[in-house]
């Protein structure tokens, strides 16, 4: 570890303490509540969109893949607006934990880097989030599925 | 004559003159309780450019041009043109040095660049190495945001610790012969790693540098912190300036009254979700050129001292397991 210089009477080990002190506890109560309601909120409305498929005519099973969608693109709408990292500071995981949150993501990539072109911009960075989740997500399924393939 | 103080500082013999000051600032700064103070208060964070980076440029360049305008100073009086900022290879700078035609020092503390190019401005002065410089820094909260931490429009829950990078740009001239403040002394800062890892927390990151620097700088130049008016740190936000008066009073100097941070000055911390602060080399540029200074040419302060921190680190180092270094430097600005 670097020194402390020798005009701060306090040693690093010590810093390290009054700092972890002096960090602020994040509000996990009201971070849980907001998040329980607005995640709850989004589950809501994805199930009305369901049920408007279903009403449209689709199975429920097949309901379930244009209401995924349509939760998508209204999180990147609202992404595009300016207006989701506003609805985010208050949700926290109420938005970033259903789908909302990975459209997010590729969405505000997309609107950054597109200004550094479509391929070079859009194309290569749009994933530099969402990408975690991408493979992690398709490492995941092939365990689970040699699992299920194997018992 | 030397005019070296102590380990860290340079007492200056005769002190430059700030002669002329000129800052332009973001939406959300100009609604803060500062707003009146800026010369100009642009309600577009695009500012008409192509992009926010184009933006910062072209708000670095009207500050440039102003501080110039104040007091008829022309472009080819100005001997050297001192710039740093935010970006990768401060390119924000670079550009607008391209743009003005003047030879040019590129300079990066983050967001200590302010007191950074104000101290190598004096000294090229008081050294007889020019008559006028011109010193500038700015940052612009998107480009920040989107170089340092995430995509401007994702959305994730702010951290108390947080703070949130100014959109602004700050210039001032150094001369030999000209009006006051004066600058009276500088201290130039060791940088300093105790260890912080937390991006979201460069307050704890930058405080052991603000208070090393300070305490060099009462050393130096025997002075106790009561020799000021104001003494202002410049982005340590309510957490970072919380630890540094417990590290100053653990070395026996109390700031009490008389200490602020520009972090906490330049927003309403009740009505603008900032969390623990602004931030970024703007920061301490607006507020100390834009606010202070016309406190100081009104003569409502006679002693400032302008201590600005950086912290030195990159997302790459970051990312790779490493702590964040700090650094702060000190500048005496007297009537």
């Amino acid at each position: 570890m670097p020194a402390v210089p020798e005009e701060l009477n306090i040693g690093y080990e010590e810093y390290r303490e009054l700092a972890e002190r002096e960090k602020p506890a994040p509000p996990l109560v009201r971070n849980a509540l907001t998040a329980f309601i607005s995640g709850g909120a989004i589950c809501v409305l994805g199930q009305a969109i369901q049920n408007g498929f279903i009403a449209l005519g689709l199975n429920p099973e097949d309901a379930a893949n244009p209401t995924v969608a349509a939760v998508i693109l209204l999180a990147s709408l609202l992404t595009g607006l300016g207006l989701f990292d506003r609805l985010a500071r208050f949700a926290g995981a109420g938005l970033a934990v259903p789908v909302t949150g990975f459209a997010n993501s590729v969405t505000s990539a997309a609107l950054e880097f597109k200004k550094e072109g479509l391929v070079l911009g859009i194309g290569s960075r749009m994933f530099s989030l969402a990408g975690t989740v991408i493979l992690f997500g398709v490492i995941t399924a092939f365990v689970v599925g040699l699992i299920s393939a194997i018992f | 004559m030397s005019q070296k103080a102590g380990r860290q500082s340079v007492l200056f013999d005769p002190p430059p003159y700030l002669t002329s000051a000129a800052t332009v600032v973001g939406p959300m700064e100009g609604r803060g309780p500062l707003g009146d103070d800026f010369d100009l208060v642009y309600r577009d964070l695009y500012i008409n450019q192509k992009s926010f980076e184009a933006a910062e440029r072209k708000m670095l360049q009207e500050a440039c041009s102003l501080a110039l305008e104040k007091r008829n100073i022309k472009l080819n009086d100005i001997d050297y043109f001192l710039a740093g900022d935010l970006l990768n290879q401060i390119t924000v700078s670079g550009y607008s040095a391209a743009e003005l035609g003047l030879p040019f020092f590129g300079l990066y503390g983050a967001c200590s660049t302010l007191t950074l190019a104000l101290s190598w401005g004096a000294m090229l002065v008081a050294g007889g190495f020019a008559q006028n410089v011109l010193a500038a820094t700015s940052s612009h909260n998107c480009c920040a945001e989107r170089q340092f931490r995430y995509p401007t429009e994702y959305g994730f829950q702010r951290p108390r610790q947080a703070q949130w990078t100014v959109t602004g740009a700050a210039a001032a001239v150094i001369s030999a012969a000209g009006e006051s403040p004066r600058i009276a002394a500088v201290t130039t800062g060791k940088v300093i790693d105790l260890g912080e890892k937390d991006a979201l927390n460069l307050g704890a990151a930058m405080a052991p540098a603000a208070a090393s620097t300070l305490i060099r700088h009462f050393l130096d130049l025997q002075r106790a912190p009561d020799y000021y008016d104001l003494i202002v740190t410049g982005d340590l936000g309510q957490i970072g300036s919380g630890i540094l008066r417990k590290l100053l009073a653990r070395s026996g100097y109390f700031m009490e009254e008389n200490y602020n941070d520009c972090g906490l000055m330049i927003y309403n911390p009740e009505l603008q979700q900032v969390e623990a602060g602004g931030s970024g080399c703007a920061c301490s540029g607006v507020v100390v050129l834009g606010h202070l200074y016309r406190r100081m040419k009104a003569g409502e302060l006679n002693r400032v001292l302008v201590v600005s921190t950086g912290a030195l680190h990159s997302p790459t180092t970051l990312g790779q397991g490493d702590s964040i270094p700090g650094v702060a430097h000190a500048v005496a600005l007297e009537i």
